[in-house]
């Protein structure tokens, strides 16, 4: 009967066994295991080496401040190397500050327009050779900006100088009594050309990132061009351009061999820019480090250990400005 | 409100390659007209062409003639911005600002068309909203940002910010293909209620969505891979979808290809 014949038909090939669920090495496999101790390791490596600069910074200023003679927050000195050493940083961080936030006033709106012109203006070609030199701008060793600005920079800045005498002088900021101007605001101005590349090129990143769907529907709605980058290029740049300038501003801070070269530090503090006045904390490590006693570099880690929480703390203001505006970022699109 | 489109000999181009070639329509105010036809067979480019959104692609230029009413859209002298500011559009993804609230994303078109007193803002604002079936979504929460909402509800904001600035003609690219049917739904509905105010011209590769929504189709196709898209037939929906004059309609719209 074809009933009989179809059940003794032989049995359908076995299907292989399926792979058991438990193993002996458990749910992990060595791979996954590996690159997790690699990538926390590496997270603890960091954490580890800013600890360990802290913690040498903190150790060897901590050596010479408490015989320090002067006010370290507030005397306009700088002999560390006498017995007791006398110095302070006032003038250090005033000459810091400034000349750093006179670099970030000139170079964050031209790096925002350089960035903006390669992206959204230039013709493609013509984008790309100015991607390219701002590139190169970033390659130039600090000390050949240090030596342009003394020898090319400061020689052609009289002539600003004096105008600027002329017609602002009567704010005090910008006067002038015809000294050399190798003052905060020609540091100023060199520091802007030098941290200008690395904005320019963090901003560009982040203008050519920002979705072309918002910048059609700005267009449909009649905006002109101008109009588009304002309501949907500029927004969604806008926390990636904080973080090119806190990156800029980082490099400002810390610069040594250009300022060194440009300055003629003084220690005293003036109301004007454009008369001699401040030093820097880089620059002023660089100049007193080769003839420090072992007492006057403590001293001078000091001051190095004052522009690190200065830094510190811009960066942690620059991602306290991108937090409170995450929910509006483009992120989220 | 509402104004007429006519279109002659028109033929558009990325660089040297013709995207659609020689296509002449007329379509009426305060109607619904629905573009549909195989992928690429250049509907979303023609419809670009509608509001001169096709030129600002890198390569992108239009020949030939599109009347509103009797003003030619590609005349000397005149500003595509300004054409733009009278033919809105609304997007295949939804695409409100991210970086403004829903208040600002209904007044952007405002804002861009000169200064208005803040009562006379909120008030097309709601408006907009009211008209776009959003007003009581979102009214208790218009300082929030516009990426917050579900999709839906994201491209009645995109409808809502078109609508603010009374454009004569709204165009519509595939509005509906990135939303659920009952987002799609109320899209669809709203449709219908816009269509008293202004001439609606819509993409769709939803044929169905065609024969709800529309009073006029279009028929768009092209001979091959490569080639311009032209054409094939406009005509009432309904006749499209009952009795078509060409046979390749017939073939598109009944599944045998396409």
């Amino acid at each position: 009967m074809d009933i009989s014949t179809k059940t003794t038909a032989p049995p359908a090939p076995a299907e292989p066994p399926a792979a058991p669920l438990k193993t002996t090495r458990g749910a992990t496999r060595p791979g996954d295991r590996i690159f997790l101790g690699l990538s926390r390791g590496s997270g603890i490596l960091l954490l580890v080496i800013m600890a360990a600069i802290a913690a040498f910074l903190t150790y060897r200023a901590s050596l010479v401040l408490s015989k320090n003679d002067g006010n370290f927050l507030t005397t306009f000195e700088w002999n560390a190397n006498n017995t007791p050493p006398v110095f302070g940083i006032a003038v250090l961080a005033f000459g810091t500050v400034v000349s750093s936030v006179i670099a970030m006033v000139i170079a964050v709106p031209i790096a925002v327009g350089i960035a903006l012109f390669i992206t959204h203006y230039a013709p493609k070609k013509i984008g790309g050779a100015i991607a390219y030199v701002v590139d190169l701008l970033a390659a130039v060793p600090s000390i050949v900006y240090g030596l342009w600005g003394a020898l090319f920079l400061v020689p052609h800045l009289t002539g600003f100088y004096s105008w600027l005498n002329d017609y602002f002088g009567w704010t005090h900021v910008l006067e002038w009594q015809g000294g050399a101007p190798r003052t905060l605001l020609a540091v100023g101005i060199l520091l802007a050309i030098m941290i200008l590349p690395i904005i320019t090129n963090v901003s560009r990143e982040v203008f050519r990132q920002a979705p072309l769907m918002h910048q059609e529907a700005a267009l449909a709605l009649g905006a002109t061009r101008w109009e588009v980058i304002r309501m949907a290029v500029i927004p969604f740049g806008r926390s990636g351009v904080i973080s090119a300038s806190m990156l800029g501003l980082g490099r400002a801070l810390g610069e040594t061999m250009a300022v060194a070269t440009v300055l003629s530090p003084s220690f005293e503090i003036n109301a004007s820019l454009l008369d001699p006045g401040g030093g820097t904390f880089a620059q002023n490590i660089a100049a007193k480090f080769s003839e420090a006693t072992e007492q006057g570099r403590d001293a001078l880690i000091a001051s190095g250990l004052v522009l690190f929480v200065i830094t510190l703390v811009v960066n942690g203001a620059a991602r306290a400005i991108i937090a409170r505006r995450k929910e509006y970022s483009g992120a989220n699109a | 409100m509402a104004k007429r489109i006519d279109v002659s000999g028109l033929t558009a181009y990325y660089g040297s390659h013709k995207a659609i070639e020689d296509i002449s329509m007329t379509v009426e105010p305060r109607s619904v007209t629905a573009f549909i036809g195989p992928s690429g067979c250049g509907k979303s480019t023609f419809l670009r062409t509608l509001n001169r959104m096709h030129e600002v692609t890198p390569g992108g230029r239009v020949e030939g003639k599109v009347l509103l009413d009797d003003e030619d859209l590609y005349g000397t002298h005149v500003d595509p911005v300004a054409v733009r500011r009278t033919v809105g559009m609304v997007f295949q993804r939804p695409n409100p600002f991210p970086t403004m609230s829903i208040f600002d994303n209904v007044a952007a078109g405002l804002r861009l068309n000169g200064s208005y007193k803040k009562s006379e803002l909120g008030d097309i604002v709601e408006k907009s909203l009211k008209g776009a079936n959003l007003w009581n979504e979102v009214k208790d929460r218009l300082n929030k940002p516009g990426s917050g909402l579900s999709g839906g509800q994201q491209q009645r904001l995109c409808i809502a910010r078109a609508i603010a600035v009374e454009p004569q003609v709204l165009l519509m690219d595939e509005p509906c293909s990135a939303l659920d049917p009952i987002s799609t739904l109320a899209i669809e509905d709203l449709i219908g209620e816009l269509k008293e105010r202004f001439t609606i011209v819509i993409v769709t590769h939803n044929m169905q969505q065609a024969a709800r929504v529309s009073d006029r189709t279009a028929f768009f196709n092209l001979s091959a891979v490569g080639q311009p898209g032209n054409l094939v037939e406009i005509d009432e929906t309904e006749r499209i979808f009952s009795n078509p004059s060409v046979q390749a309609t017939e073939d598109y719209i009944s599944g045998r290809f396409g």
